[in-house]
């Protein structure tokens, strides 16, 4: 356990949009296959962390370090650097909506990789099939349903071959019965080793793959811990009563 | 009956001329949309990304160009600029320095003010997720302009793009000023010697409707090849 390398590293973390705080002092670690969760009120400052991380958000101060490297906000190679390293999921997918599925997952490899055109087609391919949709390759995101789109866009990330993942809310915006074939997909990334951090609403589902919780509140982390602890009976943490209101507005909705 | 008979004889005979203007006239459109496309993509991507002068040249530009009268612009131009630049022989010996030129350079730079509003409000009208995407990729600002950004904006500005079309045609008639035979100044000068200026004014007027017609259906054509797939952007608002 102790020698397990650390892949991202995010230290005291600031960050204001719009004239306010919304990321006060954040630090974590992430090592080499593991799932960090955040979860948290919306407003949190979850999704701002998480844009920290790849710098699409800059953050105003602290630091970020990758693979033990500290990435400088002003040098644009390893901006460009990190983020090919750095996989990213958006709540609303961001699929390329002028290119099929094939391509979206393929458009960065020759772009970015500067891969050959077959070679690029052929791994974007490989991709598909690892999310189950090789046979939408050719179909345009809006002739895919909301869980399709958020595969594809998984498969668009792990085509870069990034060292992390960032998911932020990946089954926020779909329909309840889309969820699954998302999380089965999370899921299978976990189990392959996948580092990832996410931010996320499924508690249950998390909960069997995290390796920690950090709670978010008011741009800060007020708790961490393993699932299990902070969602022990009996525990009174903060994170279990968010959790248990959590539950029970989905069961008043019948979810 | 007389008369009805004399305009239209004079129409008849008339036509092969005026005909002649329609190759001068698209000529014109076709450079001028052509400059404008050039000229008003950059503007368009410097108005919505560009830093703060860039922003403010490119707005400069459009205001001057949205502001000045194309009538004045083609004096300005073939009589001042031109004028001065047919000095040099290269230019002359291209005949750069000519009438049509100058009317091709001056259309082309208001289209451009113009074709760069259509851009912008189409590069605006895109999710913003789109960029932060291509850039999550780990893709400079240019490619995803280049490959995400601009495929996209291009092809929600076709409608609106048809239009500069049809005011491109239109004005293109005000190159007569400067003695370019397009339709309008080949119909004026063989109304001058028959006086026969009404039929004249509807043959031409029927002219610029069928070309009108011809290159929005054309455009129409175009719009529905590039189409995105199952793509409504009404119903991604």
């Amino acid at each position: 356990m102790q020698n397990e390398s650390v892949v991202l590293r995010v230290e005291d973390v600031v960050k204001h949009l719009g004239g306010q705080r919304i990321l006060d002092g954040v630090s974590l670690t992430v090592k080499k296959g593991r799932l960090k969760v955040l979860i948290g009120p919306s407003g949190a400052g979850k999704s701002t962390l998480l844009q920290c991380i790849n710098f699409l958000l800059p953050p105003d101060e602290g630091k970020v370090f990758l693979d033990g490297r500290e990435i400088n906000g002003k040098s644009k190679k390893e901006l460009l650097w990190l983020r090919q390293r750095v996989g990213m999921i958006f709540q609303d997918f961001n699929l390329f909506d002028h290119l099929t599925a094939m391509e979206n997952v393929r458009v960065a490899l020759i772009k970015v990789k500067k891969m050959d055109k077959r070679a690029a087609t052929h791994r974007a391919m490989e991709e598909l099939a690892r999310v189950g949709l090789a046979d939408k390759a050719g179909l345009y995101p809006a002739q895919l349903s909301g869980g399709q789109k958020q595969r594809v866009s998984v498969a668009r990330a792990l085509a870069m071959d990034p060292a992390v993942m960032l998911l932020d809310e990946p089954t926020s915006a779909l329909d309840p019965e889309l969820i699954g074939e998302v999380l089965a997909v999370i899921r299978d990334l976990a189990d392959a080793g996948m580092t990832m951090i996410m931010a996320t609403h499924q508690i249950g589902f998390s909960s069997s793959l995290a390796d920690e919780f950090l709670f978010m509140e008011k741009g800060r982390i007020i708790e961490r811990g393993a699932p299990s602890d902070l969602l022990a009976r009996g525990s009174c943490s903060r994170t279990m009563a968010f959790c248990a209101k959590l539950s029970e507005l989905s069961g008043e909705m019948g979810g | 009956m007389d008369g009805m008979l004399k305009a239209l004889t004079a129409s008849w005979e008339a036509l092969p001329y005026i005909l002649g203007g329609v190759w001068w006239t698209l000529g014109l459109i076709i450079g001028a949309m052509a400059v404008g496309l050039v000229l008003g993509v950059p503007l368009a991507v410097g108005q919505v990304y560009g830093t703060r002068p860039v922003r403010r040249l490119a707005s400069l530009y459009v205001w001057l160009f949205r502001g000045v009268p194309i009538l004045v612009q083609l004096y300005l131009f073939y009589f001042g600029i031109l004028a001065y630049l047919s000095r040099f022989e290269v230019l002359a010996f291209l005949h750069l320095d000519s009438a049509f030129t100058a009317a091709v350079l001056v259309l082309g730079l208001t289209s451009a003010a113009y074709q760069s509003q259509i851009f912008r409000g189409a590069i605006q009208s895109l999710p913003e997720g789109q960029l932060k995407a291509a850039r999550a990729l780990g893709m400079t600002d240019t490619t995803a302009i280049s490959t995400i950004i601009l495929p996209q904006a291009l092809r929600l500005s076709i409608p609106a793009w048809s239009n500069e079309y049809s005011i491109l045609l239109k004005d293109s008639a005000l190159a007569f000023v400067i003695g370019v035979l397009e339709i309008m100044s080949r119909t004026r000068s063989v109304a001058a010697t028959t006086h026969q200026p009404l039929p004249l004014s509807i043959l031409a007027g029927l002219i610029f409707f069928v070309l009108t017609w011809a290159g929005i259906k054309a455009l129409k054509t175009l719009e529905a090849k590039v189409r995105m797939e199952g793509y409504s952007h009404q119903g991604s608002l």
